[in-house]
């Protein structure tokens, strides 16, 4: 019974009335709004010609703000399930370990064979 | 071809509260996200091996077409938005909007190809080719990469534009689940040049 | 199968008529049914079968190779010479180049298309959605397209051998820069590669939504057979550790087709010249991606196999699984490790000490929930009215075999020994014992213990037991021999052994090996008879003939399509064996209360 009764409520989350709806709409005009922005600014950044370290650091965090709205608000990561999540969470935990360690291990081996830095 | 009942195809399972499809839309996007970390893995080793990047100096912004990729990236991000928009028609019942919607998106990944082809021959036509140094083997490699993805995503909006449709009729909620699910892969495919756009040419 | 199919391989009390979870009464067209079908249970067919060629065929390589290793330089037997012809073997003598295609072709063989499909495609897609009492995968089309992915993937992987310069020869490994210049052979290995890897994760995924979204009524996580939470845990590890590979192998494909240097470094030099490749690559990249899949594939090759041997223990001790929850605890936190241990395979590429330090401390970790696995399964011996069975022989023998695969390996964990064992064949021996007699064996005890489930007969058990001790014995002779040369410093990539003088002193022992690895061979045959003679002749069965208590027992043998002919409900945990007050010494976890 209360199976059902559960069924039944996630199927009234998901059935909200299409006037309910059009608040969602508002948020994704917000949000194309915001990465057209960002992407005017990455480029009007780079256009700087600052130092490396810095541009690229700004780089990134202005590709993992775009990034952060994609996946929160037009993939809906913000309201998404449990086990979505969880499963995304093993994946960063995998994903920092394929981008870190490769280079790390390979740095470490330069500097043993050269005696300083690549 | 099969009669056997495949519960929670559309109903979200009771525990989870998500139906079988979008779940596993979102374990291929985790085996996604490691194929092209494992990309940028590569990428960062390399070019942090490198002497120089480009290895034949100056800056990659100098190199490659900016001002085409930085429309590019406005194409990507515009087309994430109308594919909302395409689920979002479904949502609210709306079949004539949804094919609209989803038209447009279907031209802007088209639009998004035509652009990378005369990037693409450009290069190619200065001698530029994947052979020439790692900088051109990066770029031609993760670029050509997410452009299989395009295409791939492409396919599957087509197909939910057309004959797709059909089921619309009979299912209008398994429908839109479908489209939904096409919708989370083609902001993966955004997401993921949305790095790549920075990483590649601007730094 | 239709209904009318098992309505008379079994004479169970069952009405037919319950048959309404979408039982088809109709007939499927012969290429719907065994070729193109969707239902679970054939796939599994398709692929255990599929492996089993494969696993023949990679060991019949194997057992070529041992030719040469034994009698370096010697014609081979004139039948087998004329066999294989005059180009791979001039004059009955081995060339190099297809001693060096046999060593790479044997282990991609048996790694990818031999002991993965079998335990997972295999027993995963035969098993798993019967453990969880689903009808079903939760997507059968894709199931589908799983199977006819993988297949063209391994019949690319066989065309390698007829194309100019033969198959890969640059071991299954592929290490660049040799793979990278390999001849055409290598671009094959890629290419079927994609194809393989592709199929996994299709399968891995449907695997995933099916265990989690599919399980019957009253099955909780921790009512869940072990061999679930196996192939559970192994799903992940292919879903996530396979696209490196897949991303390893499309750069790798760029460097040999659009001429790329992504593993080339400058200034590489080859036969007295300079390759004009632009340069600046690191072949130390390959590895990275290569073992970042490689090492939790190992995971994936012994998981299953581990999660058959417990079901195949608890049925014929009697008893529950002695720690089933530190089991499963123990089989994730082994699973996660494994993402995090891989640059032990690369000791020897010249790392730092700390990234050494750092990989040297998990691998000792990694080994604390193997043993703390290997010690339940003992535990769970002890104290049982222990039948032994053909499964069961094999899944006891399973114990030490997989013990002194993974005792070896400490000693290659460690940076001080494996320098000196690095690619010795004490390597060989080490990862042998855990996957030919460890998990090989854990897949022969599954083979034999799900039979009757899947074709309604039992596989003779006089043959079974001269199947099992003729391979036990000879398999024994044939690895740890390997320890011995290992440690006489014997490299395993030679193709004449007896070039250096420190080999020539365990020469006979190769003879020993050689001898062994034949009689393996030979010994395969009781099986190979066994298991299509019982098809015709093997005693029927009812659906539960080995008194089990898990789900898929409550299926009739062979399940038609749809699998149960009533919903099952689950009442209680796996294992619940000897129970006290019970009348029988099961108690099944879809009978209720008072049954």
């Amino acid at each position: 019974m209360s199976v059902h009764s559960e069924i039944e409520a996630q199927q009234h989350e998901a059935h909200e009335s299409p006037e309910e709806f059009k608040k969602h709409l508002r948020s994704y005009y917000v949000v194309f709004v915001a990465l057209l922005c960002l992407t005017a600014i990455t480029v009007g950044v780079a256009e700087l010609k600052l130092e490396r370290p810095v541009a690229i650091t700004v780089a990134l965090i202005i590709a993992s703000i775009k990034a952060g709205l994609v996946a929160s608000v037009f993939m809906h990561l913000l309201s998404e399930k449990k086990v979505i999540i969880a499963v995304l969470a093993l994946t960063v935990a995998f994903f920092a370990l394929v981008m870190i360690l490769p280079s790390v291990t390979v740095y470490e081996h330069h500097r043993v064979i050269t005696g300083m830095g690549p | 071809m099969s009669d056997t009942v495949i519960p929670y195809m559309v109903k979200p399972h009771p525990v989870t509260g998500i139906p079988n499809g979008k779940f596993a839309i979102w374990l291929f996007l985790a085996s996604e996200v490691m194929l092209f970390g494992a990309l940028f893995s590569s990428y960062v080793l390399i070019r942090t091996g490198a002497p120089h990047w480009p290895p034949e100096g100056g800056l990659s912004s100098e190199i490659l077409d900016v001002p085409k990729a930085t429309f590019n990236t406005a194409v990507l991000i515009t087309s994430s938005i109308t594919m909302v928009l395409a689920w979002a028609s479904c949502k609210m019942k709306n079949l004539p909007k949804f094919k609209m919607w989803m038209a447009i998106t279907i031209a802007l990944s088209f639009v998004f190809l035509v652009v990378k082809y005369f990037e693409y021959a450009h290069k190619f036509e200065l001698g530029h080719t994947p052979a020439h140094d790692n900088f051109y083997a990066i770029y031609f490699t993760m670029t050509g990469l997410h452009g299989v993805h395009i295409i791939g995503g492409i396919i599957v909006n087509f197909y939910l534009l057309t004959f797709g449709s059909k089921l619309w009729k009979t299912d209008p909620e398994h429908f839109t689940n479908r489209v939904e699910n096409a919708g989370l892969y083609w902001h993966f495919v955004d997401l993921v040049w949305i790095f790549l756009f920075p990483s590649l040419y601007l730094l | 199968m239709s209904v009318d199919t098992h309505a008379h391989t079994n004479g169970n009390g069952h009405a037919h008529d319950h048959g309404d979870r979408g039982h088809g009464g109709h007939e499927l067209p012969f290429w719907k049914k065994y070729i193109f079908s969707v239902d679970h249970k054939v796939i599994g067919i398709q692929y255990t079968v599929t492996a089993l060629v494969f696993l023949l065929f990679g060991f019949c390589l194997m057992m070529l190779m041992r030719w040469q290793l034994a009698y370096p330089g010697q014609p081979a037997p004139a039948l087998i010479a004329k066999l294989i012809g005059e180009n791979a073997m001039p004059g009955g003598v081995m060339a190099p180049e297809f001693y060096n295609q046999l060593g790479a072709m044997h282990g991609t063989i048996m790694v990818f298309l031999g002991v993965v499909p079998l335990a997972v495609g295999g027993f995963g897609n035969f098993v798993m959605p019967l453990q969880i009492g689903a009808p079903d995968m939760a997507f059968p089309r894709l199931n589908l397209a799983s199977y006819w992915i993988f297949l063209p993937g391994c019949i690319l992987m066989m065309c390698g051998f007829f194309v100019q310069g033969g198959a890969a020869q640059s071991g299954w490994t592929s290490y660049p820069p040799l793979s990278d210049i390999a001849t055409t052979g290598q671009t094959v290995w890629l290419l079927a590669m994609v194809l393989i890897i592709t199929s996994s994760l299709l399968g891995s995924i449907n695997f995933i939504v099916t265990i989690v979204q599919m399980r019957a009524k009253g099955l909780t996580f921790w009512r869940l057979p072990f061999f679930v939470h196996a192939q559970l845990v192994t799903s992940f590890l292919l879903l996530l550790a396979f696209p490196p590979l897949e991303a390893a192998s499309v750069l790798q494909l760029m460097d040999r087709v659009a001429g790329t240097s992504f593993f080339l470094p400058s200034g590489l030099v080859i036969s007295g010249e300079q390759l004009k490749v632009a340069g600046g690559g690191s072949p130390l990249l390959w590895q990275h991606l290569f073992w970042f899949l490689a090492h939790p594939e190992v995971y994936v090759l012994i998981l299953p196999a581990l999660g058959i041997v417990t079901e195949v223990m608890a049925n014929n001790t009697r008893k529950p699984i002695w720690g089933y929850r530190l089991l499963v605890y123990s089989v994730i936190f082994l699973g996660f490790m494994s993402f995090v241990v891989w640059a032990h395979h690369m000791f020897m590429t010249g790392m730092g000490t700390t990234m050494s330090t750092f990989f040297q401390t998990t691998t000792m970790i990694i080994s604390i929930p193997s043993v703390v696995i290997v010690t339940c399964l003992i535990m769970s011996l002890y104290g049982g009215n222990i039948r032994f069975t053909t499964p069961m022989l094999f899944a006891t023998a399973f114990l030490p075999m997989f013990a002194i695969g993974g005792l070896t390996g400490l000693p290659l964990g460690l940076t001080a020994s494996d320098i000196y064992l690095h690619d010795t064949f004490y390597v060989i021996g080490h990862f042998h014992y855990v996957v030919a007699p460890g998990t090989l064996f854990a897949l022969f005890a599954g083979v034999y213990y799900w039979y009757p489930k899947a074709t309604g007969r039992q596989m003779n058990p006089t043959l079974g037991k001269l199947h099992f001790w003729c391979s036990f014995v000879a398999i024994n002779f044939v690895f740890m021999p390997m320890f011995f040369q290992g440690m006489a410093g014997l490299s395993r990539r030679l193709y004449d052994p007896t070039v250096y003088m420190h080999g020539r002193g365990v020469q006979p022992l190769n003879v020993v090996i050689s001898m062994g690895a034949w009689a393996l061979g030979a010994s395969q045959i009781f099986f190979i008879i066994n298991f299509f003679m019982s098809l015709k002749t093997g005693e029927k069965v009812l659906e539960n003939p080995w008194n089990a208590t898990t789900l898929e027992w409550a299926a009739p043998s062979p399940p038609g399509h749809g699998n149960f002919l009533t919903e099952p409900v689950v009442y209680r945990e796996p294992y619940e064996y000897s129970v006290p007050g019970h009348a029988t010494d099961y108690s099944p976890q879809f009978v209720a209360e008072g049954n």
